[in-house]
């Protein structure tokens, strides 16, 4: 479960001035549901997905994750997030095994229980027969099977994907999005941000549509099509960010 | 704190550095091979020239004594020195070393010198070139015992005592004991290196483990682990610490190496006792005579919170880069800012007082030249011990504030 209030980020930056990433952003993400984060380019995805995974602070408002406050509780907000974005890279020079299980001992798993944890993951995924090979070497697909083990490894409720189809080819991309399902079919909660509106047509069951910092629009995807009369998420898209002239 | 934490972080960083060919390189290899390089390189050829130069006679041009036959004839019958034809051009032969030295005998200086005086012999040289200097030394040689001749007839003459012109004599005699003879000598320069292996030691993981991380991507996935960052920072932090000490570690190790070996190759593979061994090494322009051990041993002590302050200052500022070219161009000046108190450290003149004692860097040169050489301040080595370790903390707690600000993690 994950609830955020008024979410708020400011950046400071010596040449743009105030930069407000993510403005008062409030939403709700329910366990056994996929909440699709839609935005363009720059839109706040990122730094919201970074203020619930606690990377940030935020400036103001607040945020519970799997009933933990981000703000008075990082530690155990993160010891039940499963962050995984196009940025949270591996270690080149460990093994996956070891980069596995490196995080899982970071959140306190005994040595017995990681094994046996890492043998089913890598069942799981196929990754048996690179499991024992330098992430340097890896092509991208085994990079994402890597991460996906190291953000499951402590079992977390809530899953955090950061547009993790970015980069792949569509047989990987389809394997990631896959994933996310069996991760939703598990109970999980899930929030998956993306540019990609085909990708929020398959796979979200809520959709937040986010721009520049703010969130513009809710709903079901037939929800949305009703509110704005078009069949298109593109359409739908493009009438939700044109529309709302800037203040 | 968590310690289970702390060990885990630092169990990885270690296996990660150790397949890292560039720490490996700065914190191993290098600090291994500095010390037989200097020794057995530069102090070799250094010895070679020098006795060469020592061993060639050196050639010198004689300028006038036309009336003075005598003086002439001395002059060439002497082995000390070859006598080669005078030419217009003398001054540039000197420049270009193909003579080493020229002297020029006033006229009528036999003459003169029966008469009872002569005026004065000058002798022509090229300032601080080696070859030169050793040539002009056998001159002045040459005319003081002319001179000394001279005096020494007169006195015969008048049938006078030698003691009437010297009435007593005077020598030196050392009593500093040998190691102390090597602290002097070399007791500047082991701090100093130390001092500089410390910091490159250090150099390598801090960057990597920062900067590098934050490059490659690996900084945000480790974030996201619930581990509380000081956990992090001081993981990481013995990690870059442990690189600072190895390099020290390895390059004592290997001059103490060194040092055997060069003593018992330059005694002369005799009947090596240490006592022989130090001085065949000191007169063979050794860089490594003998050192105290016990100071040895306390400058290790004395090094451990300057190896901290260093560490948790590279790791601060390798932090704010975005890179590990970023990082390199932000650490690579630090090198000079501890390079000129560590010199200065060096130098023979400079010695410890209560305000030196709170300037890190140049405290720890100072206090490891007395050490090595034997001397114990007491009141220094705690005041030097104590503002270290102050330094030191600050520098860490630093190095952990800055690792929580989110505006140094995630710079854009
Ligand atoms: N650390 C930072 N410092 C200053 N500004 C930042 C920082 N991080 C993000 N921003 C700015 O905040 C805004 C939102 O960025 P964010 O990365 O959240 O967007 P995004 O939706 O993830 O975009 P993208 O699709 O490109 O990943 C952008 O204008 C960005 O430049
Ligand atoms: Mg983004």
């Amino acid at each position: 479960m994950i609830e955020a209030r008024l979410l708020t980020k400011t950046f400071r930056d010596k040449k743009r001035g105030e930069i407000h990433a993510v403005d008062a952003v409030s939403f709700r993400a329910e366990p056994g549901r996929i909440y699709g984060l839609l935005g363009a380019n720059g839109a706040g995805k990122t730094t919201t997905l970074r203020l619930l995974a606690t990377l940030l602070k935020p400036t103001s408002g607040s945020a519970t994750v799997a009933g933990f406050d981000v703000v008075r509780e990082p530690e155990k907000v993160r010891a039940n997030v499963g962050f995984l974005a196009a940025s949270t890279a591996l270690y080149g020079r460990l093994t996956a095994r070891e980069m596995i299980t490196y995080f899982g001992r970071l959140h306190g798993l005994a040595d017995p229980e990681i094994k046996a944890r890492l043998a089913r993951l890598a069942v799981q995924l196929d990754m048996e027969e690179f499991l024992d090979r330098r992430c340097d070497k890896f092509s991208t697909g085994m990079k994402q099977k890597t991460s996906i083990a190291r953000t499951l490894i402590h079992d977390p409720a809530v899953m955090v994907f950061d547009e993790p189809t970015l980069g792949l080819d569509v047989m990987t991309a389809r394997a990631i999005v896959r994933f996310v399902r069996e991760c939703r079919d598990r109970g999980k909660t899930v929030i998956y941000s993306t540019h990609v509106m085909s990708e929020v047509e398959k796979l979200c069951d809520t959709i937040g549509i986010i721009h520049d910092g703010r969130l513009l629009a809710e709903g079901t995807l037939a929800g949305l099509r009703t509110q704005y009369g078009e069949q298109d998420m593109e359409e739908i898209f493009v009438k939700v960010a044109g529309g709302e002239a800037k203040p | 704190m968590n310690w289970h934490n702390i060990v885990t972080v630092y169990l990885k960083e270690l296996k990660d550095s150790l397949r890292d060919r560039r720490t490996l390189l700065s914190t191993i290899i290098i600090p291994t091979l500095v010390m037989p390089l200097l020794t057995f390189g530069v102090g070799k050829v250094a010895s070679v020239v020098i006795n060469r130069a020592r061993g060639e006679t050196p050639s010198i041009v004689i300028l006038g004594g036309e009336d003075s036959p005598g003086v002439v004839a001395q002059l060439k019958a002497s082995k000390k020195f070859r006598v080669v034809a005078s030419t217009a051009d003398w001054k540039q032969r000197i420049g270009d070393k193909q003579i080493r030295a020229a002297v020029r005998i006033p006229e009528k200086f036999e003459a003169g010198l029966r008469a009872g005086a002569a005026a004065p012999v000058v002798i022509y040289h090229y300032e601080g070139e080696l070859k030169s200097m050793l040539g002009v030394g056998e001159l002045e040689k040459f005319f003081r015992d002319l001179r000394d001749q001279t005096v020494t007839a007169r006195l015969a003459e008048r049938a006078l005592p030698p003691s009437l012109v010297r009435p007593f004599e005077f020598s030196r005699e050392n009593v500093a004991p040998p190691e102390k003879v090597g602290g002097n000598l070399i007791g500047g320069f082991v701090p100093y290196l130390i001092i500089i292996l410390c910091f490159t030691g250090a150099m390598y993981p801090a960057m990597d483990l920062t900067a590098g991380e934050k490059e490659r991507g690996t900084m945000e996935t480790l974030l996201c682990s619930p581990v509380a960052r000081v956990d992090l920072v001081l993981g990481k932090f013995l990690m870059v610490l442990t690189g600072s000490l190895s390099a020290m570690v390895f390059m004592l190790v290997s001059m103490g190496a060194t040092a055997f070996i060069a003593g018992s190759m330059w005694a002369g593979g005799g009947k090596a006792a240490p006592l022989a061994a130090a001085a065949a090494a000191k007169d063979s322009a050794s860089v490594i005579p003998m050192i105290d051990p016990l100071g040895l041993l306390g400058v290790l002590a004395m090094v451990l919170p300057v190896a901290v302050l260093f560490s948790a200052v590279i790791f601060t500022v390798a932090l704010f880069a975005k890179s590990y070219k970023e990082a390199q161009s932000y650490v690579g000046p630090l090198v000079l800012v501890i390079i000129m108190p560590a010199v200065l450290g060096m130098l023979p003149g400079i010695d410890l007082n209560f305000r030196l004692a709170l300037v890190p860097i140049l405290n720890l040169s100072l206090v490891c030249k007395e050490m090595l050489s034997g001397v114990w301040h007491w009141e220094y080595i705690a005041l030097i011990f104590g503002s270290s370790c102050v330094y030191a903390g600050l520098a860490l707690a630093l190095a952990v504030r800055m690792f929580n600000r989110e505006d140094v993690i995630f710079r854009t």
